[in-house]
């Protein structure tokens, strides 16, 4: 996978992340032309197209779109479940996500994804092997949080 | 779910977010922005040192503000200090900014990757996770430097966490995806490949990424990858649905493993007997699944179960060998040609595409042509009838060409016009393909005009003139056919181009017709005239002056039209220039004289658009006499083009009309060479003498030709050598010249070709011996007949002995015989290409180099050296316009070698990509090998 891109329908970018280098410019021509390109389209439609020379695979969910660019040679059918599975991991950990907890934890939504996806890649598919690494991290956080409040007074 | 944390943690960072998206208009988030920004920036300049969790809490900040779209120019320093801190999210809360704004700031980069190395070397897996993430989503190559070594002994060590060895397999693929140099192969690859064998799933999955990559550029270092996938494959199809526990999705035994491991074995020819068998089971397996009835309704089951039942498909395409598994493959395919889901429709249109070129299987999906026919008819999505459209282009054959372009032309009437121009070419193409009645393909390319001019490119109607030109069989029906077109009232300005051509050439073949004499065929173009653009006018007026020479009758008619004022002072300089030349050509010429310039055009010589026929199309051995027809080829490609230039209508002595076929510099002539070589010397001087075994210099000269065919081979103070070559297919022509510089006679004049044994089989050369006294100042010819038997990697080496007053002289230089010089050009259409692309895109068959440019990297020149390799340089191919593409022919005695090549200039790094795909391993490297040397 070369990019993933988080939008909504009022096309603003709520997530993005890049697997191959490009410029700011560039990531923002492209997200520019995308989004424009993924609104347009009618809801029945099918949810691959030729862009360039990659393949968008897209799917809304809701008020997001989720719009993930792959190569010529990459499974179109496997990348949507790849991003089903990435709303799950979501719905799970914030518990029915909406469009709002994504903009409030962005940073959670990043490490959920690292988690799931590294390089471009699947990483780990098991929903219970990722959430229990996030759930680890949270715990942690938790107990620094508590010491370090306790350590200001 | 524990209610914990989720952003909580951060309190100031919520307020933050609140007050942007209460924000009313841009400008008020602006404003919010650059006061938050403002206090950040004194935050961070401020005497007070800031704790992590404020660091944390405004890093945060100017990361949203980043992902806004706004530009971040500070607080990398601090976040590079969050990395070693000891607190978990603080350190995360680093590696997230770093990873999503690193630039290549030289000095930070040493201090994130120092931090990364002390995680790395922590222990601690979680801290070891968030490095090797890091790692992986910059990918940078001081991070490669840095990190290629290190990072395979974390995957393959024994105490490694599962968690941590995922995170390094696939840290270590993206950083081979930047740097493959720096990824140095050895102990720890067969390790890797045992990590198929792993218990942890996702262990296996994150392997199977990292060697799928690797074994597309090393198949001998991994091959052993193969039996372990088929079997791990065998067991995962085979398991109940519950056995994987969490790896299985929607009662799917884990999709993405499978689908990976499919693909894996696609870097793969078939497998040996055993473990085929195997692998035959599992596909077959995965077929008779889709058979069963859905273990659930939702869509995520059936997307995942195809997902791996189109991966399987394209591993039978790839294998190509299996008709029965093929047959099954194409009926599957055929019912999700009507399934409900417009997702398995767009996909089994594009697999069809694939398993169409494959002769099991052509006719199989040949059955299927109402389908697709219905689906262009039907579907409401663009891009489904776009997929339907190449469909029908690749099933097409004789046996259905007429129904599929009948179709197509009619779909063309309604199409959208972001592919009109697409299937204007498709149509073109197939109804010159398999056009058994060039009546049909004449009419066929009239209503493409009528129905889409617009879109009908100069190639498409260049195309139908070469023809009707090369046919006498048609050129009457073809008059007859644009002379009635033209009666519309609003007819497409390249209908006028087209029936001005015609008519000027065969306007004689239906003048007999008192409906069509010569004056009505002269009045209903001339009606035309002053609708019509620049160039087409240019070309009415050549076509009139071929109205002289063949009605004599409309002589007078015509020259008064010429010497009208609008003719004459015309503002436009070509338009006039021609009206003048005419006007003087039809007053001053005799009869005779303007039958000779204004005969009828020669037959074009003959091409083909389409790599695909040109393959399978066995030619017949060519004749030494064909070299100067090849070379005219050759160089009319290298001016851009095979087709006629409107200009070039008629053969007058306008000087702006560059004379078709003669437009290309006339054929060398095999005879004399330059007496003094002064049109040689010029091209480099230098060369010291050399008696070496090979001269100095040798290895550059021997670039020097691969992209051309003429020039100095070698120089030193007494002896020149020159050299003119030319190729025809797999044959060859060289003419050595030996110049002695000196005004002392050479005596004992030996120049001998030295192949090696592996080479002779290969490459077949003859010559006669010269004769071994070379007078002062005098150049003898040595003539060379080349074959090439096969392809081959190694140059002939040419030796010269000779005595000079006295002195034993002996030079070996290396002749520059390469493979590339049995290149001939291939136009295609993009699609073609792609297609073809695809179709060889198995590991063997591509070869890849990134390489610094060694010279200035100019467009126009890299074009010629392209050209002058001996491809066709595709225009509109490739959808980034700064790189090149090129197609041709390798022609060899025994074989015909199909070649894509690509080349992708990157002007910041001034560094090159080439790619080169063939059907053959050998080729591909020595091609590439080749012509990385060039730029």
């Amino acid at each position: 996978m070369q990019f993933m891109l988080l939008f909504s329908r009022q096309g603003k970018l709520r997530l993005q992340k890049w697997y191959v280098p490009l410029s700011d410019k560039e990531k923002k021509k492209i997200t520019r032309e995308l989004v424009q390109t993924v609104l347009a389209r009618k809801p029945k439609m099918c949810s691959f197209l030729e862009w360039r020379d990659l393949k968008i695979v897209y799917k809304r969910y809701a008020s997001l779109y989720f719009c993930c660019a792959i190569e010529d040679q990459d499974n179109e059918l496997i990348t949507l479940e790849i991003i089903h599975r990435y709303v799950e991991l979501l719905d799970k950990y914030f518990g029915s996500v909406c469009e709002l907890d994504i903009i409030f934890n962005f940073e959670k939504a990043y490490f959920i994804l690292d988690e799931f996806l590294l390089g471009g890649e699947v990483q780990e598919t098991s929903k219970k092997n990722v959430l229990k690494a996030i759930e680890q991290a949270d715990l942690l956080q938790e107990a620094e949080h508590n010491w370090s409040v306790l350590n200001l007074e | 779910m524990p209610a914990v944390s989720k952003g909580d943690g951060m309190r100031g960072l919520a307020v933050f977010i609140s007050d942007i998206r209460n924000c009313k208009s841009k400008e008020a988030e602006i404003k919010r922005i650059n006061k938050e920004l403002a206090n950040i920036r004194s935050k961070f300049k401020g005497d007070k040192a800031l704790d992590g969790y404020s660091k944390k809490k405004y890093v945060c900040k100017l990361l949203f503000i980043f992902l806004l779209g706004h530009d971040i120019d500070f607080g990398h320093m601090e976040a590079v200090n969050l990395l070693s801190s000891n607190r978990y999210t603080e350190k995360q809360i680093g590696y997230l900014f770093i990873s999503v704004l690193v630039n290549s700031n030289s000095e930070l980069i040493r201090l994130i990757n120092n931090a990364i190395k002390n995680d790395l070397a922590s222990r601690n897996p979680t801290f070891m996770g968030l490095a090797l993430h890091c790692i992986a989503n910059v990918g940078s190559r001081e991070m490669a430097e840095a990190f290629a070594g290190e990072i395979p002994k974390i995957l393959v060590a024994g105490d490694t966490m599962d968690s941590v060895k995922q995170s390094a397999a696939l840290c270590l693929l993206r950083l081979y995806r930047t740097s493959p140099d720096l990824v140095p192969m050895g102990d720890w690859t067969s390790r890797v490949v045992h990590l198929l064998n792993d218990q942890h799933l996702g262990v296996v999955t994150a392997a199977t990424s990292l060697i799928t990559t690797l074994a597309q550029k090393n198949p001998e270092e991994f091959k052993t990858s193969v039996s372990l996938a088929v079997s791990r494959l065998s067991r995962i199809v085979t398991s109940a649905s519950t056995d994987l526990q969490d790896y299985t999705y929607y009662f799917v035994p884990a999709p993405w493993l499978s689908v990976k491991l499919l693909r894996l074995l696609q870097c793969y020819p078939p497998p040996d007997p055993a473990v085929r068998g195997r692998l035959t089971e599992c596909l077959e397996t995965i077929l008779n699944k889709a058979q069963e009835p859905p273990k659930s309704k939702k869509v995520q089951h059936s997307n995942a179960k195809n997902a791996v039942l189109f991966e399987a498909i394209s591993l039978i395409i790839h294998h190509d060998s299996e008709p029965n598994l093929l047959v099954r493959a194409c009926n599957q395919l055929g019912q999700f040609l009507q399934h409900r889901e417009t997702n398995l429709r767009y996909l089994a249109l594009e697999s069809m595409c694939t398993l169409a070129s494959s002769e099991f299987s052509h006719e199989a999906v040949k059955t299927h042509i109402e389908t697709v026919i219905n689906a262009l008819k039907t579907e409401r999505d663009v891009s489904v009838r776009q997929r339907a459209v190449d469909l029908l282009y690749a099933m097409c054959d004789r046996s259905n060409a007429q129904q599929i372009v009948a179709e197509m032309l009619s779909y063309l009437e309604t199409a959208d016009y972001s592919i009109r121009e697409e299937i204007v070419l498709k149509v073109a193409i197939l109804a010159e393909k398999y056009a058994v009645d060039y009546t049909w393909y004449v009419d066929t390319i009239l209503n493409l005009i009528r129905i889409a001019g617009d879109y009908v490119s100069e190639e498409v109607w260049y195309r139908v003139i070469q023809i009707v030109i090369n046919r006498d069989d048609v050129q009457g029906y073809a008059a007859k056919t644009v002379f009635e077109a033209l009666q519309a009232p609003a007819c497409h300005e390249n209908l006028v181009k087209v029936g001005g051509y015609i008519l000027g050439e065969f306007g004689n073949l239906i003048a007999g017709d008192p409906r069509s004499s010569p004056l009505i065929q002269f009045n209903l173009l001339h009606s035309k005239f002053h609708l019509c653009s620049v160039p087409t006018r240019a070309l009415l007026l050549s076509t009139y002056i071929k109205f002289v020479n063949l009605f004599p009758e409309v002589k007078t008619t015509i020259q008064d039209v010429l010497r009208s004022d609008s003719q004459l002072k015309n503002a436009d300089v070509e338009l006039q220039q021609r009206a003048v030349e005419y006007l003087r050509l039809s007053t001053v010429a005799s009869t005779d004289i303007l039958a000779t310039v204004l005969e009828e055009m020669p037959p074009f010589p003959e091409r083909e658009s389409s790599i695909l026929a040109k393959l399978k199309k066995k030619k017949g051995p060519s004749t030494v006499t064909d070299l100067e027809e090849a070379k005219r080829e050759r160089s009319a490609d290298v001016n851009g083009g095979p087709e006629p230039a409107p200009a070039s209508a008629v053969s007058t002595p306008s000087p702006s009309a560059d004379l078709l076929g003669l437009g290309a510099a006339p054929p060398a002539p095999a005879g004399p060479p330059p007496s003094s070589g002064g049109l040689l010397v010029d091209v480099f001087s230098d060369s010291p003498s050399a008696v070496a075994p090979l001269a100095p210099g040798s290895e550059d000269n021997f670039a020097r030709f691969v992209c051309k065919n003429n020039g100095v081979l070698f120089e030193n103070q007494l002896l020149q050598i020159g050299l003119k070559s030319e190729f025809r297919q797999n044959l060859g022509r060289m003419f050595i010249f030996y110049g002695n510089k000196t005004s002392t006679q050479f005596l004992n004049f030996t120049p001998t070709l030295i192949c090696s044994d592996d080479l002779q089989t290969n490459l077949s050369l003859q010559t006669k011996p010269v004769d071994p006294t070379v007078d002062g100042g005098a150049q003898v010819q040595q003539v060379v007949n080349i074959e090439c038997v096969s392809d081959f990697t190694e140059a002939p080496v040419l030796n010269i002995q000779f005595r000079y007053g006295g002195t034993f002289q002996n030079v070996s230089v290396k002749l520059p015989i390469t493979l590339n010089k049995f290149f001939q050009p291939t136009e295609m259409a993009s699609q073609d290409f792609f297609q073809r692309w695809k179709q060889l895109s198995s590991p063997q068959q591509e070869v890849q180099n990134i390489f610094k440019a060694k010279h200035p990297m100019d467009t126009e020149i890299t074009k010629a050296k392209i050209i002058g390799f001996g491809s066709a340089l595709l225009e509109d191919v490739d959808p980034n316009p700064a790189n090149f593409v090129g197609a041709g022919i390798i022609h060899t005695k025994t074989t015909q070698i199909g070649c894509l090549l690509r080349l992708e200039p990157n002007l910041q790094a001034q560094m090159y990509r080439l790619t080169l795909r063939t059907s053959k391993e050998t080729v591909s490297q020595r091609l590439c090998e080749l012509l990385s040397e060039q730029f």
